[in-house]
C-alpha cells in the first residue's frame, strides 16, 4: 500500500463534495469512491466522516434520503443539490489555484530568482 | 426525579430528539455492516468482520455526538443534559449544595428586600395621575409653606403651578354614632382633589367651590381603606353626618381604591377641607398669618414648559413679597421643590436607602466570594472526573460550559428561594402599622420589578462565581491528574481561594462593624441625656373644648385636674403640659423671640426661635428635669402676675451670652410682652435624638391657656393600675371628659422609631455578614483538613502533637481570617460616613465597637474552625494510613 497523507484541514468537505458529484452514494460509498479517486492516497477515520456529511447536509449543500444498497441493506444515500454543485466549482477553482501557486513556488529554481 | 422524566420528555418532543437520534444510530450501523461485509468477503468469518469494522470507525460515541453537534439545534439538549448532570452531581454533595442555596437564598433576599424598599419609597411615584409633573415645596429646612392666608397668597400670585393645592394633617376624634376613634386625616385646599385629578369611587368630593371661608365646609371624605374597613362598604354612607370632635360633617363620598393621599408612608384615612380646620384644631386659627404649623405642604403640577428650576424662583419671588408687605409675621426662608410623595422627607429616605444598598450589595459580594472558593473546592474535587472526561475527548468548552450550567441552576434556586422569602417579608412589611393609631404605611408591596431585579442579580451571581474554577479547568493537565490523583494540586500556593477568602472575610467585618456602630448608636441615643427621665412616668392627655369647656374655665380645671391626681396613692410628683411633653409625636411648637431693646418686631430681627412649652408648677419635679438656678413657676404666676419664663442653658447662652448671667434678665416675645428670665433648666431634647442642641423655654400655662394638656405623673406604681386610677380620678371631676394615658416611655418609641429600624436592618445584615463568615472560613477549614488527612496522619504517627497538628491544619485558616477581619475593620471605619447618615451617633472610632469587631470575628474564627479541628484532634493515624 502506498504511504498515506493526512488530510488538509477543510479538504475533507471538498472531496465529499467531488465524490457525490459523480453519482448518488451512501456513507461507506463516499468513504470507498473517495479510495478510490485519490487511489488510496488519503486517509480518513471512518467516524469523521458522519460530522462532515451532516455538516454539509446542514449548509444545504447535501441531501439525503434513504434507500437500498447494493448489498440489499438500508443505507442513507446523498446528492449533491444545485448549491452543492456552485460550491464544488468554487471550491475545486480555489483549490487549483492554491495547488497551482504553491507547487509554482516550490518548484523555483535558484536562478529563476 | 419525575420533574427531570418530564423535562426531557418535553425536550425531545420539542426537538424530536429521539428520531433523529434512531436516524443518526441507524446511519452509522449502516455503514458497520457495509463494511463488515467487504471484510468478510475478504476471508473473514462474519464475527470477526463486524469486529474489526467497528474498530476501524473509531470513536464511535464520540462521533455520534459531532454528528449531533454537526446537525445544529442542540442547544437546549446539551442544556438538558447538563442541568440532569449538575442535578445529579449537587445530589452527591449535599453539603456544597446546602451552603450555596442558604448562602444565595439570603444574600439575594436581602437584596431583593433593601430593592423592594427603595422601589416603594424613591422609584415608584405617588399613585396619582401625571405624577411626574406633580411638585411639593419644600420650605428651608421644614415642610410646606407654613400658614393658610401665605398659601393663599403663593396660589394666586405664582404663576408656575396649574393651580396649587394644600394639606395638613387632622389627628381627631371620628364619631359615627356607635364607635368613636381616634382617626388621622388630611386637611385639604377645596381644590385637592381636582389639582391631583383624582376622581371619587363613590359620592363626590370637594372643590374649591365649596368653600366660603372659615367653617364654611362641613364636608368629609373617606379613604377607601377607612370606608371599606368601618362602613362594611356600604354604599348609603353619601350624605350621612358624622361628627368630627363633636361638629357635624357631612359625608360627601370615597375616593378610588389606589389613591393614599400625597405623603408615601401615611394613609389617611379621610380628607376634609382645610377651611373647617379650626374647628377640630383650635390651635391654628385659619386667617393667623404668623401660624408657623398651619400648612404641611402645597403641591402642584407645573404648567407646561415651566421648568422647576424656574418654578423655585417664583416661590422665591413670591416669598420676598410676602416677607416685604407682612415683615411681622412672614420671615423667608429660601424655597425649593420635590416631587410630592417624599417632599422634605427625599434627602434622608435616599441616605438611609442608599446605605443600605449599599450593605447589601456588598453581602452579595461577600456571597459571591464565598460560593466562589466553596465552587473552587468542590471543582478542584472533581479534578479526576474533568480529567477523565478530557482524556475521552470532551472539550473544555463543553466542561465549562456544564459548570456554568451547575453554578446558574444553583443561582436562580438560591435567588428563587431567597425572592420568596423577601416577597413575604415586603408583604408583612407593607400591612405593618408601627404605631397604633397612626396610619403610617410602608409603599412596599413587591411588583413585578422585583422578579426581574432579583432574576438579574441571581444570573449575575451564578456568573460571578461560576467564574472562579475557568482557569483550574483550563489549566487541567489530564495526563497528569489521572496518573498522581487529585492530591497534586499544590496547596502552598496563594491561591484565587485564598483570596477570595480574604475579600469576603473584609466585607463581613465591614458589615459587622457596621452593625456594631449602629447598635452602639442606639444604645447611646437611648442613653442620651433627654432633659427628663422618662421611666416610671404616666402622661394623662386631655382636651377640655372636647368635654366642653369655655377658655376662661380651663386653667381652673386643669388646677383641679392636678391636685386630684396627685392624691393618687403612690404618685410622686404631678406637672401639666399644654400640648404634648418634649419628644412626644414630634410636635415642637417654637416662638419667635426678640432681644429686650427690639422695638420693630419683624421677622428679620427675630434673636432667636426656641421651642415653646407652657407648664404648671410641679412639671419640672414630675419630669425631673433638673433646675440650675433661679425658681421654678408657683402657682401666683398667673395671669395677674408679671409675665415669666424659665429657659434652657441652650437658651440662656444664645440669648446672653452664658448661663448665669440670664437669671433676672427680659426678652420679648412675638407680640411685644416683655418676659423675665427667673430659672434656667438642663438642656434637653426636644422634637427628635439627633438634632442639635436647641433652645426652649418653659412659660406658666396660667399665662398662655390652652385646653388641651398632658399631665405627667411619677410614680412607681404598676403603669395598669395607674392608668385605671387616673381614669376614675378624673372621671369623679368630669365624667364626660374623654382620658388618653401613656407611659411616656412608650410614647418616645416614635421617636426611636428611625433609629430602631436603622438599627435592626444593620443588625440583620451584620448577622447575615458574620453567617457568611462562618460558611466562608469553615469551608476552607474543612477542605484543607480532608485535603491534608494523609499527611496529618502521617505526622501524628511519627509523633506530632496536638498543638503543631492543628498549627499545621488551621493555622492558613486562622492567618487569612486576621488578614481578612483587618482589612474590614479598616475600611468600616473609612465607611464610617455612609453609616452616620443612617445612625444616630455613628462613630467607629470607639474602643468598644473595635474590641467589639475584633472579638467577634476571632469569635467566628474559632466557631467556624471548631468542627476541622475537631476532625484534625479525632484522628486515628493507623485507621487512616490503612484506608488510604
Amino acid at each position: 500500500m502506498s504511504p498515506q497523507a493526512q488530510l488538509l484541514p477543510g479538504t475533507l468537505d471538498l472531496l465529499i463534495l467531488k465524490a457525490v458529484s459523480l453519482g448518488p452514494l451512501h456513507g461507506y460509498g463516499v468513504l470507498l469512491r473517495i479510495g478510490q479517486i485519490s487511489e488510496q492516497a488519503l486517509l480518513i477515520e471512518q467516524g469523521a466522516l458522519y460530522p462532515a456529511l451532516f455538516r454539509l447536509v446542514r449548509q444545504g449543500l447535501l441531501k439525503a434520503s434513504w434507500g437500498t444498497s447494493e448489498n440489499n441493506r438500508r443505507a442513507k444515500f446523498y446528492e449533491l443539490t444545485a448549491a452543492g454543485r456552485r460550491r464544488l466549482r468554487e471550491e475545486t477553482d480555489g483549490w487549483n489555484r492554491l495547488a497551482t501557486a504553491i507547487g509554482s513556488a516550490l518548484a523555483a529554481q535558484p536562478e529563476e530568482v | 426525579m419525575n420533574s427531570l422524566a418530564y423535562l426531557r420528555c418535553l425536550a425531545a418532543k420539542f426537538l424530536n430528539r429521539s428520531q433523529t437520534d434512531d436516524d443518526l444510530e441507524d446511519e452509522l450501523r449502516s455503514h458497520i455492516q457495509h463494511r463488515a461485509d467487504d471484510l468478510e468477503r475478504s476471508g473473514l468469518n462474519r464475527a470477526q468482520a463486524e469486529r474489526r469494522a467497528r474498530v476501524e470507525f473509531g470513536g464511535y460515541g464520540r462521533f455520534k455526538e459531532e454528528s449531533h453537534e454537526a446537525l445544529g439545534g442542540i442547544f437546549f439538549e446539551t442544556l438538558v443534559q447538563d442541568v440532569r448532570l449538575a442535578l445529579r452531581v449537587l445530589r452527591k454533595s449535599p453539603g456544597f449544595a446546602t451552603a450555596a442555596l442558604v448562602t444565595l437564598a439570603l444574600a439575594i433576599g436581602a437584596n431583593a428586600v433593601v430593592f423592594g424598599i427603595s422601589n416603594g419609597l424613591i422609584l415608584r411615584p405617588l399613585n396619582v395621575p401625571q405624577a411626574e409633573t406633580l411638585w411639593g415645596t419644600v420650605y428651608g429646612e421644614d415642610y410646606g409653606w407654613q400658614s393658610y392666608p401665605n398659601y393663599v397668597d403663593l396660589r394666586d400670585r405664582n404663576r408656575s403651578f396649574e393651580d396649587l393645592a394644600a394639606f395638613t394633617f387632622a389627628f381627631v376624634g371620628l364619631n359615627t354614632g356607635k364607635d368613636p376613634s381616634v382617626t388621622t386625616g388630611f386637611a385639604t385646599s377645596g381644590n385637592y382633589f381636582d389639582v391631583l385629578r383624582i376622581k371619587p369611587y363613590l359620592g363626590r368630593v370637594f372643590h374649591s367651590s365649596d368653600e366660603h371661608g372659615p367653617n364654611s365646609a362641613p364636608y368629609l371624605v373617606l379613604s377607601y381603606a377607612y370606608w371599606h374597613s368601618h362602613f362594611q362598604d356600604d354604599q348609603g354612607v353619601v350624605g350621612r353626618v358624622v361628627r368630627l370632635n363633636n361638629h357635624p360633617f357631612t359625608i360627601l363620598g370615597v375616593t378610588p381604591l389606589g389613591f393614599r393621599g400625597t405623603i408615601a408612608f401615611i394613609s389617611p384615612d379621610f380628607f376634609m377641607p382645610l377651611v373647617n380646620q379650626e374647628q377640630v384644631n383650635p390651635e391654628h386659627p385659619l386667617n393667623a398669618r404668623g401660624d408657623t404649623g398651619g400648612i404641611f405642604e402645597t403641591l402642584g403640577h407645573l404648567k407646561p414648559g415651566v421648568t422647576p428650576a424656574q418654578a423655585v424662583a417664583d416661590l422665591n419671588a413670591v416669598g420676598a413679597y410676602l416677607a416685604k408687605t407682612y415683615p411681622k409675621e412672614f420671615g423667608q426662608k429660601t424655597s425649593t421643590l420635590a416631587h410630592s410623595g417624599l417632599t422634605a422627607f427625599t434627602h434622608p429616605a435616599r441616605a438611609f436607602v442608599a446605605g443600605l444598598m449599599l450593605l447589601s450589595g456588598l453581602i452579595l459580594l461577600a456571597a459571591c466570594a464565598n460560593l466562589g472558593s466553596l465552587f473552587a473546592a468542590h471543582t478542584a474535587d472533581r479534578s479526576r472526573e474533568v480529567a477523565l472526561r478530557l482524556a475521552l475527548g470532551s472539550s473544555r468548552k463543553r466542561i465549562l460550559r456544564q459548570l456554568f450550567t451547575e453554578a446558574v441552576l444553583i443561582s436562580l434556586a438560591g435567588g428563587a428561594i431567597g425572592l420568596w422569602g423577601s416577597v413575604g417579608l415586603l408583604r408583612s412589611l407593607s400591612t405593618w402599622q408601627p404605631f397604633p393609631g397612626a396610619p403610617v404605611h410602608l409603599p412596599v408591596t413587591p411588583d413585578a420589578r422585583i422578579y426581574v431585579v432579583a432574576l438579574a442579580l441571581a444570573l449575575l451571581s451564578g456568573f460571578l462565581f461560576g467564574i472562579v474554577p475557568v482557569r483550574q479547568v483550563l489549566r487541567t493537565d489530564p495526563y497528569e491528574i489521572v496518573k498522581s490523583g487529585s492530591a497534586a494540586i499544590g496547596l502552598r500556593r496563594i491561591s484565587v481561594r485564598d483570596l477570595l477568602l480574604v475579600v469576603q472575610i473584609a466585607i463581613c467585618g465591614v458589615l459587622v462593624t457596621s452593625s456594631m456602630v449602629g447598635v452602639r448608636g442606639l444604645v447611646r441615643s437611648l442613653h442620651s441625656k433627654l432633659g427628663f427621665e422618662p421611666r416610671n412616668t404616666m402622661l394623662a392627655g386631655t382636651d377640655l373644648t372636647m368635654a366642653g369647656y369655655s377658655m376662661d374655665r380651663v386653667p381652673a380645671m386643669q388646677k383641679r385636674m392636678i391636685e386630684a391626681l396627685q392624691t393618687i396613692p403612690g404618685v410622686e410628683g404631678a406637672g401639666l403640659v399644654t400640648n404634648y411633653p418634649p419628644l412626644v409625636y414630634t410636635a415642637g411648637i417654637r416662638a419667635n423671640i426678640f432681644k429686650e431693646e427690639t422695638t420693630d418686631l419683624r421677622q428679620s430681627n427675630i434673636a432667636a426661635s426656641p421651642y415653646k412649652y407652657d407648664i404648671s408648677p410641679g412639671y419640672f419635679d414630675a419630669a425631673a428635669t433638673r433646675l440650675l438656678a433661679g425658681r421654678s413657676f408657683s402657682w401666683h404666676d398667673d395671669q395677674n402676675a408679671p409675665r415669666v419664663a424659665i429657659v434652657n442653658r441652650e437658651f440662656a447662652a444664645r440669648m446672653f451670652g452664658s448661663a448665669d448671667g440670664a437669671l433676672g434678665r427680659y426678652y420679648k416675645l412675638q407680640d411685644g410682652t416683655r418676659v423675665q428670665v427667673v430659672g434656667i433648666v438642663e438642656n434637653g431634647k426636644y422634637v427628635s435624638l439627633t438634632e442639635e442642641q436647641q433652645p426652649a423655654m418653659f412659660l406658666s400655662f396660667l399665662q398662655s391657656p390652652l385646653s388641651k394638656s398632658s399631665v405627667v405623673l411619677r410614680s412607681h406604681r404598676d403603669p395598669r393600675e395607674l392608668a385605671a386610677a387616673i381614669r376614675s380620678k378624673l372621671h369623679e371631676l368630669d365624667s364626660g371628659l374623654p382620658v388618653d394615658t401613656e407611659t411616656w416611655n412608650s410614647l418616645l418609641s416614635v421617636v426611636l422609631f428611625p433609629s430602631r429600624v436603622a438599627t435592626m436592618s444593620l443588625g440583620v445584615l451584620g448577622a447575615m455578614g458574620a453567617l457568611l463568615s462562618i460558611t466562608g472560613v469553615f469551608g476552607m477549614a474543612a477542605y484543607s483538613v480532608s485535603k491534608r488527612l494523609k499527611e496529618l496522619g502521617i505526622r501524628m504517627a511519627l509523633g506530632a502533637r496536638r498543638q503543631e497538628l492543628l498549627q499545621a491544619a488551621l493555622g492558613r485558616a486562622f492567618k487569612l481570617l486576621a488578614w481578612g477581619s483587618g482589612a474590614g475593620l479598616c475600611l468600616g471605619i473609612l465607611a464610617s460616613r455612609v453609616l452616620a447618615s443612617i445612625v444616630y451617633q455613628a462613630t467607629p472610632r470607639d474602643p468598644l465597637v473595635l474590641t467589639g469587631v475584633v472579638l467577634a470575628m476571632a469569635l467566628l474564627g474559632l466557631l467556624a474552625t471548631w468542627i476541622p479541628a475537631q476532625r484534625v484532634l479525632s484522628l486515628d493515624p493507623m485507621t487512616l494510613l490503612r484506608e488510604e
